[in-house]
């Protein structure tokens, strides 16, 4: 059979990071993929080199909009590192739930739209409903539903009222029944693990060759959590496990991700319960000249700023690394040989941003035949049909 | 595993001839400046045999040199490494660290466009992040950047 080439991408940045996936098709099956970025490439780097570190928390905040805590948490830890300092405890405290909150609304995300590419769409609505709680409970505690504003270099922005608690813990203990129907419909559902197991695996020596982050590396049997091997804020005050699996497939992915999101609701409560009194804020005026580093372990993996100062009030150099840009170039190892039916699912598998795996199309070389990401959409939730109806289950 | 002070022990009987400067700045940071001639062999042996994970490579235009800050976690120890590497500002260039471990591919990638320096042995040297149209030897993270095109954005109908 011909050769074929799938262009994927990139016309939509509804995210963060659209990307161009060339797919390079034998039939059914992928036999190379190659991707190219920076279609967004925004300068944001430098940027923040014209700003001063205070008004930098704000730009960087932006990088993402549902790491608008990462990107921060990371940078104020960096230019800590600098002086270095160690923030209040209160303020350690806040910004781990902050944190968390948005795990949870992450993971939230991605499940809904991996139950849409699948052909589950009650999943979908399902989810995205639990994660409007999620996005509630940050209203209530920064007031805002992203982009928090609540981290700067020293400490943070703003106080969390106790009164406000009791609605935040109700509505946070609100969403486990529904969860537990979706990680029981996840873990039992035999659809899935026809659908899921097998495909799409990343190995152990593979994952530590790419530098995998997060769940993506945690999935394939990498221990590997930032927030466990260099604890900061409450991580290390509070009790809770980080979920490793072995396969390395995407069923694994989504199972790390759906027992995260309970870790992260342990950690939230704990953080509630144990939340200090005391200062939020060191009131730091002057930056030395030096460097730092600060890492944060952000939904889909470690993100990573180095900021320079030479003794001014803005950073001399700053350097961001968000957790896809490692985990992006995985996809050589876990797409090639799949069918362009499953490619739908491994590519958003690692958690990118998703308008790139919404947004395909399919043509072969000669240009005759030509699929929208609609069509391959379809091809993917015609898969998980197809399973159903072999396994007899309506 | 070994402890903190047998890994810093190890680089510096080890890379005796190639560490320029060590510097032990706190608990959990180490900056460890070599020869450029030796990134493949220092690189090599933190990521192979200390099992390192490698976060990623910071460029910086100190101005009077160019500087890569190639940062190395050893998770069972908590300690970032940074090797630090210092190279001709004029012609910077310096071996790929790609074909030791593909993290490193695409930062180099990075740093060649946004820098300009050059990794030899690179197996994969397209241009990763900016446009198309951007010219060739145009470094916009250089400090003596100057903007190319003013009317770049508004010709292109944006």
């Amino acid at each position: 059979m011909a050769r074929s080439v799938i262009p994927i991408g990139p016309w939509h940045p509804l995210q963060e990071e659209p990307e161009f996936f060339s797919l390079t098709v034998d039939g059914e099956t992928v036999v190379d993929i190659d991707v190219s970025i920076g279609y967004n490439h925004r300068g944001i780097e430098k940027l923040s080199e014209r700003k001063s570190f205070d008004q930098s928390s704000f730009v960087i905040e932006r990088i993402c909009g549902i790491c608008s805590t990462s990107h921060p948490f990371a940078y104020t830890r960096a230019v800590e590192d600098i002086i270095p300092v160690e923030v209040p405890d209160r303020a350690k405290y806040i910004r781990t739930i902050v944190a968390e909150l948005e795990r949870i609304h992450s993971h939230l995300l991605w499940f809904g739209l991996a139950g849409h590419f699948l052909g589950y769409n009650t999943v979908y609505h399902w989810v995205w409903k639990l994660r409007e709680e999620i996005l509630d409970v940050c209203e209530i505690l920064t007031g805002n539903r992203n982009n928090y504003a609540i981290f700067k270099p020293g400490g943070v922005r703003r106080d969390f009222k106790p009164d406000d608690f009791p609605l935040v813990l109700k509505k946070i203990d609100g969403i486990i029944p529904t969860l537990n129907r979706l990680k029981k419909a996840v873990l039992d559902d035999p659809v899935l693990h026809a659908r899921l197991k097998g495909i799409g695996i990343l190995t152990k020596e593979e994952a530590i060759d790419y530098c995998a982050l997060g769940p993506t590396s945690r999935a394939s049997g990498v221990a590997r959590d930032v927030r466990k091997d260099a604890p900061y804020g409450a991580y290390d005050r509070i009790d809770w496990d980080m979920i490793v699996t072995e396969n390395g497939d995407v069923f694994d992915k989504v199972v790390v991700r759906v027992l995260e999101v309970y870790e992260s609701i342990k950690i939230i409560k704990a953080c509630i319960r144990d939340l200090p009194g005391g200062e939020i804020d060191l009131n730091i005026k002057d930056i030395p000249p030096g460097e730092g580093i600060g890492a944060h372990e952000a939904p889909r993996g470690e993100t990573f700023h180095y900021v320079r100062s030479d003794g001014t009030n803005r950073p001399a150099r700053h350097k961001v690394r968000a957790p896809t840009f490692m985990n992006l170039p995985t996809y050589k190892a876990t797409v090639i040989g799949e069918t362009i039916s499953d490619a739908t699912i491994i590519l958003a598998a690692i958690d990118p941003c998703y308008c790139c795996t919404e947004r395909m199309a399919v043509r072969d070389v000669k240009g005759k035949k030509m699929y929208g990401g609609q069509d391959l959409v379809r091809l993917s939730q015609e898969k998980t049909a197809k399973i159903k109806r072999e396994m007899g289950i309506p | 595993m070994m402890t903190r002070e047998e890994v810093l022990k190890d680089l510096k009987v080890r890379f005796k001839e190639d560490i320029v400067d060590l510097f032990d700045k706190s608990p959990k940071r180490v900056y460890v400046e070599i020869r450029p001639e030796a990134i493949v062999k220092v690189g090599t042996y933190i990521f192979k045999d200390l099992q390192a994970r490698f976060n990623v490579a910071s460029g910086v235009d100190a101005r009077t040199h160019m500087e890569i800050l190639y940062h190395f976690s050893l998770e069972y120890i908590n300690l970032l490494i940074s090797v630090r590497v210092k190279l001709d500002r004029k012609a910077p260039a310096i071996d790929s660290l790609a074909t030791v471990f593909k993290g490193a591919n695409w930062i180099e990638r990075e740093m060649n466009e946004l820098l300009g320096i050059k990794f030899r042995g690179h197996p994969d040297m397209r241009r990763l992040l900016l446009a198309d149209e951007w010219p060739e030897g145009v470094y916009p993270l250089r400090a003596d950047y100057r903007e190319w095109d003013v009317n770049a954005v508004r010709d292109r109908g944006v």
